[in-house]
């Protein structure tokens, strides 16, 4: 099998571990995170200056490259400009992620616990995705 | 505000934090990609030739971290405290914001802060501020 797939596989493995480790993959931890004028948990502070600290050692090694080691193209975002997309999605995703507890990564890794409710989350998360899909497919077509 | 010091758990949200941060080095050091789970997953809603399998394996990867896990031990606590319509809608939400917000905690939390793009510390300064919001309004206003 091609060493690319064994290690998106292994990559997902590690991220997945890692949010397990730090707690992330808890939703009562995140809204303890979330909650700065109850009983705050400053724990995924930590979590991201952990996962920033090293992933800034990495993206500084490839400076300037165009391909990864693998000799693959590095494809990384081109994008300079704040456009109104980028921010209300954000600040969307922000309430469904203080809603719940839940953001993208550690909902895939309880779901694999077997949790009824991470089932339940993942689906509709999934669903919200193929909503925006169909969405922009209309969009698109408006438009031409 | 107080800090809830029982809960917090400084040296395992560091090292969880390290791992995640290694997974983002390695898939943009070897595949030359950013790890950003909304990303990777909504990708594979209109699949691509040879697009698939190394997202599917990441999602793999992530969904079986618990499995992997119970090979060392219990897994560590995950208390969902939301019910089935709230998860439901926050599902929703998230699934749609991030992909209309092109990214998600980690795509734009962790690898897109490790590499200093403003776009995606203005969506994670979004996404920080609302969730803080949608929290404090659930637990302080309405006090659930």
């Amino acid at each position: 099998m091609n060493k690319h797939f064994v290690s998106a596989f292994v990559t997902g493995l590690i991220f997945g571990l890692g949010l397990l480790v730090s707690g992330m993959a808890n939703p009562d931890k995140v809204l303890s995170f979330l909650d700065i004028t109850g009983d705050w948990d400053p724990s995924l502070m930590l979590v991201m200056g952990g996962a920033i600290a090293v992933g800034a050692m990495a993206f500084t090694l490839i400076k300037g490259r165009t391909h990864s080691l693998w000799g693959e193209p590095l494809r990384l975002p081109t994008r300079q400009d704040l456009d109104s997309r980028l921010i209300m999605g954000s600040l969307g995703f922000g309430i469904g992620w203080g809603l719940a507890g839940f953001c993208p990564g550690p909902a895939l890794v309880a779901l694999g616990t077997g949790a009824p409710k991470a089932i339940v989350f993942v689906v509709a998360m999934v669903a919200g995705m193929a909503i925006y899909e169909l969405i922009e497919k209309s969009r698109i077509k408006a438009v031409s | 505000m107080t800090i809830d010091w029982t809960s917090f758990t400084p040296w395992a949200s560091l090292s969880g934090g390290v791992l995640i941060g290694v997974a983002a080095a390695m898939f943009i050091l070897l595949n030359g990609r950013i790890a950003g789970i909304s990303g990777i997953l909504g990708g594979l809603l209109l699949p691509k030739k040879g697009d698939v399998l190394w997202r599917a394996l990441f999602v793999a990867g992530m969904v079986l971290a618990p499995t992997a896990w119970l090979l060392t031990g219990p897994l560590p606590d995950m208390q969902i405290d939301a019910g089935y319509p709230l998860l439901i809608i926050a599902g929703l939400i998230v699934g749609i914001s991030t992909r209309y917000g092109s990214g998600c905690t980690s795509g734009h939390g962790v690898c897109g802060i490790s590499r200093l793009s403003p776009r995606s510390i203005v969506a994670t300064l979004a996404f920080m501020f609302t969730g803080f919001v949608t929290v404090y309004i659930v637990r302080h206003v309405f006090g659930f």
